[in-house]
């Protein structure tokens, strides 16, 4: 049709929907009666939606201008125009969060079905003859790459589980369809881990060949369970949703380094570059900023009307990734952690600019900071420190009303999980909260240079 | 008691995790994490509302998505709390 197609996460709240459809100049959306009601609350606020198409609605109970579309009713055409379209015709559009600013789109490019197609077969290693299972949710990018493309190139059956995380039934999920190649992420390992190797022990899991984790660094330990438990481990992979596909992973039939991400996709030059040179670091184990040297065909090819943004994410002719890591004399790389304050909450970027925001409005905030705390289960979760308005006093229900506003609002990700009444937060001389200082104590971390701190 | 419970968390659930106009309903045995009406993370501010409710501490290895499933579920997982 032409289009390009923007995934959503099903469990966005209004504002957080809001900000992605008014960004992109979303022209339709296709929902469902679950989620039709947030849509129409924010309706009239986007000019420029013209259709919204309700693929499980009926005539009563659509609304007026809506269309309900039944799927299974619909007649089948035998013939489908095609929208002529070249490698470098846009596809999909991924928002994504920073520290700063308000989600960006991420553009993609058809071109990109090159990398997502060569590294579902290289690294995902998945065959005409595998049964394979993403467990990613479809409104994030791995969803995407990973849940639809990479695998349908790759022309492999597909098992899809549509309901939340749970042990048992994950199990006996890969039991019933002789799940082969898994692809999943680190804080379902955990989880999986928590309960115990016992419990992976009771079904018949030999189906598995190959196991593949991605979203945040894969702990080492998790390695050494998944091949206890399994008899397999998993393999780290590393990539973005600005990079569209795998490009730091380990290879099945490497050998793994329990804890590393592995070494660079074929065609992929990655290195890491000093923090403020932005040079390579010839020295082995030195940390720096990991780098790709751009040109891979599903690199983005843009931040939805935002040049500016898109251009500062390079420097001397690298892309610079944001995340920090060493190289060890082997080639493989290792992570150490995000360069900027966005959360890695589960494997899922949420930006603190975003949440702060949303707590202004909310009306007991004066004012507050959110960063990720550490989670052994996710991470990072958010933990949100609040100053509040004359007239407000901290209590448990406050906290509660709270946490429920951002979840509403933002998504259930971005709900703090903890929430700091303090008096006042910790500024710079020029007013901008100093989230760093806040982070130092929570990690307990030093805290550095704190020369520009306005108030102790 | 164990009737006035259920419905407290009943009506919670249904005011924080159910869009207004759906016509989904719940019961004391509807799933609720592995269904995905309340994921994960809402987990937690579940927990947060049952705590605050009832003036207890649910430690976080009692906190499981088992143990969140449904309302019965829940409703034992009160019961070491002496709230059920």
């Amino acid at each position: 049709m032409g289009g390009i197609t923007q995934p959503l996460f099903s469990a966005f709240g209004e504002e957080a929907l809001f900000t992605r459809l008014e960004d992109a100049g979303t022209k339709a959306i296709l929902t469902t009666k679950k989620h039709a009601a947030k849509v129409r609350r924010i309706k009239d606020r986007l000019p420029a939606l013209e259709r919204v198409i309700v693929v499980d609605g009926n005539e009563q109970n659509v609304k007026p201008g809506e269309i309900a579309f039944n799927m299974e009713k619909s007649d089948r055409l035998d013939r489908f125009k095609i929208e002529p379209c070249g490698p470098e015709t846009p596809s999909v559009l991924h928002y994504t969060s920073g520290t700063t600013g308000k989600p960006k789109g991420a553009m993609h490019v058809h071109s990109a079905i090159i990398a997502q197609y060569l590294t579902a077969k290289w690294v995902l290693d998945i065959t005409p003859d595998d049964i394979y299972w993403c467990t990613a949710d479809p409104g994030w990018v791995t969803g995407t790459s990973y849940g639809i493309i990479g695998p349908w190139s790759n022309g492999v059956a597909q098992a899809v589980l549509d309901s939340g995380f749970n042990t048992e039934k994950w199990y006996q999920f890969i039991a019933q369809h002789k799940i082969t190649v898994w692809y999943s992420a680190p804080t379902a390992i955990r989880l999986l881990m928590k309960d115990s190797t016992a419990a992976a022990k009771k079904h018949k899991l030999d189906s598995l060949r190959h196991l593949i984790s991605v979203g945040e660094p894969l702990n080492a330990e998790a390695v050494i369970w998944s091949e206890q438990a399994f008899g397999k481990p998993f393999h780290d992979s590393y990539w973005q949703t600005e990079t569209g596909a795998i490009v730091i992973t380990n290879f099945p039939g490497m050998k793994i380094k329990p804890g590393s991400m592995g070494k660079p996709f074929p065609g992929i030059t990655a290195t890491v570059v000093d923090l403020k040179t932005f040079e390579p670091l010839s020295k082995r184990g030195t940390v720096g900023l990991i780098a790709l040297k751009p040109g891979w065909p599903s690199m983005f090819r843009a931040y939805w009307a935002n040049k500016e943004m898109y251009e500062s994410k390079f420097n001397k002719d690298w892309y610079i990734c944001g995340d920090r890591a060493s190289i060890d004399a082997d080639g493989y790389f290792w992570f150490v952690g995000r360069d900027d304050d966005v959360i890695n909450t589960a494997g899922h970027l949420v930006g603190p600019f975003e949440i702060e925001s949303a707590l202004l409005e909310h009306e007991a905030v004066a004012e507050s900071a959110a960063i990720g705390k550490p989670d052994p289960v996710n991470m990072e979760v958010v933990k949100a420190f609040v100053a509040l308005k004359p007239g407000h006093e901290p209590s448990g229900d406050l906290e509660l009303n709270i946490m429920n506003f951002i979840r509403k609002k933002l998504s259930p990700l971005a709900m703090p999980q903890e929430i700091e009444f303090v008096d006042s937060l910790p500024k710079t001389r020029s007013g901008k909260i100093m989230r760093r200082l806040l982070r130092a104590k929570e990690w307990g971390e030093e805290i550095g240079d704190v020369s520009t701190l306005e108030n102790d | 008691m164990s009737e006035d419970l259920k419905k407290t968390i009943i009506d919670y659930v249904k005011k924080e995790y159910l869009e207004e106009d759906t016509q989904d309903d719940i019961n004391e045995s509807t799933p609720l994490i592995s269904s995905g009406i309340v994921d994960s993370f809402s987990m937690v501010s579940l927990k947060t509302f049952l705590e605050k409710k009832f003036n207890i501490k649910i430690p976080d290895d009692k906190a499981t998505p088992e143990a969140f499933d449904t309302v019965n579920n829940i409703i034992n997982l009160l019961k070491d709390f002496k709230v059920a």
